[in-house]
């Protein structure tokens, strides 16, 4: 958890549940928010990396301003996404999905590309509901709100070189 | 004339398209002059860092180095998108307040010959700059045609008030600048409850019905207290409210309309600027009875578009959307 930038305040939690009620996503969670901190206490690894609450939450920072011990609880989600990719330990789900999807696009254009990012995600994670949101890709297209092709920007070596040696320095902690 | 370092991300260049067009119009009513970031990358958006966590912020790093280097007489940092200005805003605030992570990101961002150095750009949303630096009197002196009688719901969704590092909006769930700026403009704002709830940002893509009863929640909300529209200051909220809302419904069975355009359409009307060229017509839930109750017509809609219906579902109550079960099919 050492590796959210600055003080996550983690230790500081009091099992309020105040982020718990505050959550938008709380009814597709296995555990609150409260409820897997209380579980990184106990040291239970395996079961907080297996967790589903991070993959709900929507970064909506509401939680992260309502709660009385200023935890970081929007950041320590995303340190929680990333301790559960590199542990492979989280469940194939849709949410971890459209965030590797995303991370390509990025990583070989240096923009996103919506169209792109919709069709190849929901290929992958939700083939039936394709057809039903066939009519908005076209809506998005036919009103020139999405593009057919990605666009590249023109330094996309130094972004790649930037990431790359960005990758190595978190791989070496 | 005020120069700012712009950056417009992704979104406002693609599905977000009248946002840009809209804020690139009303500069020169403002007397303002935003320069884009040569070259800028993805912000991230909140995807990027759910796999990559250092490698988010040198992603941002790049493009904070890139804006420090634009020297043209301004250090701050626009950016009309919410994720766009929190991942900026975040990551500067960070590598002030952290520094080892400011080592790794510099270590990073030297592979690329660049550097950063936390602090040199203040970066704001654009909300921000206009209420502040070009403030309301200003706004208000520009206005040639007042939106007399159009009832608006100023929608802020999450990640301008929060977590707000550096404490512009005051408040984090009941801010009040783009109620003060739509006023401004002459037209009335409907209480708002729900102003700062969550859209459900990339929820669609992942659980459709978390993501629609968000929407439906704010839509509803919306249309009880009778608005006209909703203004949005953000890309993906937008998206959620007006491409979505088209979904939900049906979705629910429903029949909502409440239209969602950019605060920056509002202004550019309010101001005398052409409807088209502000990017109405690009809506999905058409804005075309709305903009009638102004006087303006409404350029032609571009295909697929929802006009309102005929009889508006007002005064009626709509009852509580009955969950279906999973496979249960309309
Ligand atoms: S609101 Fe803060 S203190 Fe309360 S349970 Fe959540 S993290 Fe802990
Ligand atoms: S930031 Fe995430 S965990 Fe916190 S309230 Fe919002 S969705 Fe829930």
């Amino acid at each position: 958890m050492a590796a959210t930038p600055g003080d996550s305040r983690l230790e500081m939690c009091i099992q309020c549940g105040t982020c718990g009620g505050s959550c938008p996503s709380g009814a597709d969670m296995d555990h609150t928010p409260r409820a897997l901190f209380a579980l990184i206490r106990a040291d239970l690894r395996r079961e907080v990396l297996r967790s589903n609450t991070p993959w709900y939450c929507v970064s909506c920072y509401y939680c992260t301003v309502r709660c009385p011990q200023e935890v970081h609880i929007t950041d320590l989600m995303y340190t929680l996404k990333n301790l559960a990719i590199r542990a492979k330990l989280y469940e194939e789900n849709p949410a971890a999905g459209l965030a590797e999807t995303f991370t390509d696009q990025v990583e070989n254009f240096g923009r996103s590309f919506e169209f792109g990012l919709a069709t190849r995600h929901n290929l992958r994670h939700r083939p039936f509901s394709l057809p039903g949101l066939a009519p908005l890709g076209l809506g998005l297209l036919s009103k020139g709100r999405m593009d057919l092709t990605p666009r590249r920007i023109q330094n996309l070596d130094q972004l790649q070189r930037i990431l790359a040696r960005a990758k190595q320095l978190e791989e070496a902690v | 004339m005020p120069k700012y370092i712009f950056y417009p991300g992704c979104s406002m260049e693609r599905s977000a398209r009248p946002y840009l067009d809209s804020t690139l119009a009303i500069q020169e009513t403002l007397g303002i002059q935003l320069e884009e970031v040569p070259d800028w990358n993805c912000c991230g958006a909140t995807e990027y860092a759910a796999s990559h966590l250092l490698p988010s912020y040198a992603l941002v790093g790049r493009n904070l180095a890139l804006a420090a280097k634009q020297t043209n007489g301004t250090r701050t940092l626009v950016a009309g998108c919410s994720a766009c200005y929190l991942n900026l805003a975040k990551t500067d605030h960070y590598m002030r307040h952290d520094a080892q992570l400011a080592d790794r990101v510099n270590t990073a961002l030297t592979a690329g010959g660049l550097q950063y150095q936390a602090g040199s750009v203040t970066v704001r949303h654009l909300l921000d700059v206009l209420i502040n630096d070009i403030g309301l009197d200003r706004i208000r002196s520009k206005v040639v045609r007042p939106l007399k009688g159009l009832r608006v719901a100023a929608y802020y969704g999450c990640q301008v008030p929060r977590p707000d590092y550096d404490r512009r909006f005051h408040n984090h769930e009941y801010p009040n600048q783009l109620e003060q700026i739509i006023k401004a403009l002459g037209a009335t704002v409907i209480d708002f409850p729900l102003k700062t709830h969550c859209c459900g940002g990339h929820m669609t893509q992942i659980s459709e019905a978390t993501a629609y009863e968000m929407i439906r929640q704010l839509v509803h909300g919306a249309d009880q207290y009778q608005a006209d529209l909703m203004a949005s200051l953000c890309p993906m909220c937008q998206l959620n409210l007006d491409a979505y809302q088209v979904e939900m419904n049906k979705f629910f069975k429903t029949s909502y309309h409440v239209p969602t355009v950019f605060f920056t359409q509002l202004m550019g009307l309010a101001f005398g600027l052409d409807a088209k060229a502000l990017g109405f017509g690009k809506e999905f839930v058409s804005a075309a009875a709305a903009l009638a109750k102004i006087g303006v017509e409404a350029p032609p809609a571009e295909v697929d578009q929802v006009p309102p219906p005929a009889k508006l579902p007002r005064g009626k109550p709509s009852g509580l959307p009955m969950p279906r079960m999973p496979g249960q099919e309309e």
